[in-house]
C-alpha cells in the first residue's frame, strides 16, 4: 500500500497530538506551498529529503504513438525532483522487492 | 523556498498551531515519506504526485581519476512522478 496524505495526517494525529482537522489542513497545506512555489518558478529545498527544481523544455517533435501522425511536444515547464544525498544514501540500501 | 522558509508560510497560514507544533509536524512528514522510500513504499498525493523506487543495474563503474574499474552493485534510486495538477500549474504559469 502506497504512502497517503490521510496516513500523513493520522500519524500527525497520533504522534504530535494534533487533532484531526489540524493535522489534515497541515498535510494539505505542507503540499499545496509548494505547488504555489513551483508555480511562482521557485525552486523548493527540503533539506533530509531532496530538491523540486523545474526545467524550461522547448518544442520537440513528436508523434501520436496510435496513429503515427507527427505533432509537436510543445514548450513547457516541468517540475523536477532531485533526491537529497541523505534520501539516496537510505533508499539505495533497499533490498526487497519494491511495494 | 526552503524548509525554514515553507513552515515560516505554514505557520503564518495556520494560526491556531502553535510554531513548534508546524516545525515539528513538518519534520516529522518528511521523516514519513523518507521512511515510508526506504522501506520501499510508494507515495502517492493526488494532484502533487507520486514518489517510487527505481532500480539501476549493477555496473562496471570507473574511477575517474586513476581509470581502474570497479564493479557496483545494483541499487535503488527515488524517482518523481509530477501529478496531472501540479504539471498543469507549474506549466500554465509561464504561458500567462
Amino acid at each position: 500500500m502506497a504512502l497517503t496524505k490521510a496516513d500523513i495526517a493520522e500519524t500527525l494525529f497520533q504522534e504530535l497530538g494534533l487533532n484531526k482537522r489540524e493535522a489534515k489542513e497541515i498535510v494539505e497545506c505542507f503540499f499545496e506551498e509548494i505547488r504555489m512555489a513551483l508555480e511562482r518558478g521557485e525552486q523548493v529545498k527540503l533539506s533530509g529529503f531532496g530538491n523540486f527544481d523545474l526545467r524550461d523544455k522547448s518544442q520537440r517533435p513528436g508523434r501520436n504513438p496510435k496513429t503515427g501522425e507527427e505533432i509537436p511536444i510543445t514548450a513547457r515547464r516541468v517540475a523536477t525532483f532531485k533526491a537529497g544525498q541523505k534520501l539516496k544514501a537510505r533508499v539505495e540500501s533497499y533490498a526487497g522487492s519494491v511495494k | 523556498m526552503t524548509k525554514s522558509e515553507l513552515i515560516e508560510i505554514i505557520a503564518r497560514n495556520q494560526t491556531q498551531l502553535a510554531y513548534k507544533d508546524v516545525e515539528l509536524s513538518v519534520k516529522a512528514l518528511i521523516e514519513q515519506m523518507a521512511q515510508s522510500l526506504s522501506s520501499g513504499e510508494r507515495i502517492e498525493i493526488r494532484g502533487f504526485g507520486s514518489f517510487s523506487l527505481h532500480f539501476r543495474p549493477p555496473r562496471v563503474g570507473r574511477n575517474p581519476k586513476t581509470g581502474e574499474s570497479v564493479s557496483l552493485s545494483g541499487k535503488y534510486v527515488p524517482h518523481f512522478k509530477p501529478g496531472k495538477e501540479l504539471r498543469e500549474r507549474v506549466n500554465e504559469a509561464i504561458s500567462k
